[in-house]
């Protein structure tokens, strides 16, 4: 009885160890939504604007996720770093001229994320309610600033007319985004590779603690003020860099980046996709803003309503996510074949 | 001096008017808050549809403007009881995400619904006579409309605190915010005064939304741009306090008046700064319970 015991034991142990050892390893339908993506550069080649949009706000979500979805901390202020990307990118040019591209969206994922660390070493004393507040109050701040000096920032009429060079100083942006296309979608491959290693690091497991039980990790020594303002920090830069991007794309920005709409936006595709599994961000991102082109074309009043009554039906039934209903039925499909 | 006396006091007047109606729009937030704990996005919704049934009352009805006040009010109170049974009580328990997400859902689908009866142009209602022009107080004349709002004001923070501090339900109310398993263990029925302090709360921000009318036109986006503000005014105050509610609402009220003057590109960006400063050495606010 024991021995049996014993073994069972063991190899509870060790199915746990090399889950630990495996679970970073690439799975197959990890190459899907590559996959997707370049393939949609073949189907849709006319639609490859709307297609680096939807690749930036997967990037944003996906720096949405690090801080929501691993570390969970809940703000509606994301948009501050966002913005502050984007307006790196747009000053950069109207003020200095620097329109080289590349080097245009590592200094906005710099700016956010430094502003990042002196913001985030402020709030992330705070929890709750309060710590929910100063997120919003200081996306709003920014906003407000940019509006005072609107002679700089070019207020809500915006910075129009930015142009940019070529990528490495041969390829071209052309009418059709479609070279624009193929640079956001490199850029997010390599900002997720960044994420996804991470999330599976001990700093990432570290952050996971600190969401499930802050006291435990308080007493077992875990620095839980400086992990949560570094993860903060990368997060920043991340939306900083789509920020850029997203600037870089449409060749114009104007003070509605900061709003708080754009806030709770990326928030609600993060939660329809599903929190805390990295391709939440890619699923979510892109079925809200296919939704949102088809039915706020035929009425914006009915897709807003749309989308409220599907974010109390996600609380209520679906809390995981859509691809957490996915998971779940993965998980029926096999335990009916076994 | 005698002109910089003349701005002080229409700035200060201004601002208290604000305050009122700051304070009438957030207590209920306040004061649910703090007894569940609870993030409710969906308050500035509320606001916005007593807001529009005082616009129905008053324009199709012809109804006066003070019962149609009182109306929409108890309209919205009766009306919040279904949701916060149905809807809100699920979760309790639950994380601040999760409560956010559902309140801002709700908060969506009501400015949705509100676009498409009423459309997204500015309302506004028409007023009594003894309403419109100036109230001449003495010393000078005031614009009569904010001088009625801050008389209602008074009034409603009159009766809170005497239905606060005096009454036996209010004495449980600051019981359960105090401590809530304890005040349950006593035997007060914190569900039950929870679903009365919440239409309560929806009742006066129902009032505030029709009060804010006159002051700052009615759109649907209502429900969202002014939600950040009561937000404000309860995070800056402390959660469950009265009295935190009014101060934050007469700081926040008089301030941003009086900085929408002096600087009047500066938009409300006197607040954010106010709200930045309170909270980062006050983390539960002016009254709030660490």
């Amino acid at each position: 009885m024991a021995a049996s015991e014993t073994r069972t034991m063991q190899t509870a142990r060790e199915r746990a160890a090399e889950y630990l050892v495996r679970r970073h390893y690439f799975v197959w339908p990890e190459a899907l939504p590559w996959v997707i993506a370049v393939a949609c550069f073949f189907i849709f080649p006319d639609r490859m604007t709307f297609g680096s949009q939807v690749l930036i706000m997967v990037m944003f979500a996906l720096s949405l996720d690090l801080i929501l979805g691993y570390a969970g901390i809940v703000t509606l202020g994301h948009a501050a770093f966002f913005g502050i990307g984007a307006y790196t990118v747009a000053l950069g040019f109207t003020r200095l001229g620097w329109s080289e591209p590349i080097s245009g969206i590592i200094a906005g994922g710099v700016l956010a994320g430094l502003v990042g660390i002196a913001v985030g070493w402020f709030m992330l004393r705070y929890r709750a309610l309060t710590l929910l507040m100063l997120t919003i109050a200081f996306a709003a701040m920014l906003q407000e600033a940019g509006n005072i000096r609107s002679d700089f920032s070019g207020g809500y009429d915006g910075l129009p007319g930015l142009s940019f060079d070529p990528l490495f100083g041969t390829f071209d942006y052309d009418l059709y985004g479609h070279t624009n296309y193929w640079y956001v979608l490199i850029v997010l491959a390599i900002v997720f590779f960044v994420v996804r290693r991470i999330v599976y690091s001990p700093f990432g497991q570290a952050l996971t603690g600190i969401r499930e039980n802050v006291r435990r990790m308080h007493a077992i020594g875990s620095p839980v003020h400086r992990r949560l303002v570094t993860v903060y920090a990368i997060s920043a830069a991340i939306a900083g860099i789509a920020g850029g991007l997203f600037t870089q794309t449409n060749a114009y920005v104007t003070l509605t980046v900061f709003d708080f709409d754009i806030s709770a936006k990326v928030m609600v595709m993060l939660i329809l996709g599903g929190t805390g599994r990295l391709y939440g961000a890619f699923l979510g991102a892109a079925v809200y803003m296919i939704m949102e082109d088809k039915l706020s074309k035929m009425s914006p009043a009915f897709w807003q309503f749309g989308i409220g009554l599907l974010l109390v039906l996600v609380v209520m039934f679906a809390r995981r996510g859509l691809l957490g209903i996915a998971e779940d039925w993965a998980r029926k499909f096999k335990r009916g074949r076994a | 001096m005698p002109q910089f006396a003349t701005i002080a006091i229409s700035v200060l007047f201004d601002g208290l008017a604000y305050a009122m109606f700051l304070f009438i729009t957030s207590v209920g937030l306040s004061i649910t808050m703090g007894l569940m704990g609870f993030v409710n996005l969906a308050h500035g919704a509320f606001a916005m549809a007593g807001g529009y049934i005082v616009v129905s009352l008053t324009r199709s009805l012809g109804i006066d403007i003070v019962p149609s006040l009182i109306i929409s009010s108890v309209l919205i109170a009766l009306v919040s009881i279904p949701f916060e049974r149905g809807l809100y009580r699920r979760l309790y328990k639950a994380t601040d995400l999760e409560q956010v997400l559902l309140t801002i859902g709700l908060a969506f689908m009501a400015i949705a619904a509100f676009t498409y009866f009423y459309g997204p142009i500015p309302k506004s209602v028409p007023l009594p006579p003894w309403l419109q022009g100036d109230v001449n107080l003495g010393f000078r004349a005031f614009p009569a409309y904010r001088a009625f709002v801050i008389a209602l004001g008074v009034v409603l923070i009159a009766v809170l605190w005497y239905a606060f501090e005096k009454t036996n339900i209010g004495a449980k109310i600051r019981a359960a915010v105090d401590n809530r398993r304890m005040a349950e263990s006593v035997g007060i029925n914190v569900d039950r005064l929870f679903t009365l302090t919440f239409a309560l709360g929806s009742g006066l921000a129902a009032l505030g939304g029709g009060l804010a009318i006159q002051l700052f036109g009615l759109t649907p986006s209502f429900a969202v741009l002014y939600l950040v503000l009561f937000l404000i005014v309860v995070a800056v105050g402390g959660l469950g306090s009265l009295k935190g509610t009014l101060v934050a609402a007469l700081v926040i009220g008089i301030i941003d008046t009086g900085g929408k003057y002096a600087y009047p590109q500066a938009g409300n960006f006197f607040i954010y700064m106010i709200t930045v400063i309170v909270l980062l050495i006050r983390p539960a606010g002016f009254y709030g319970r660490e």
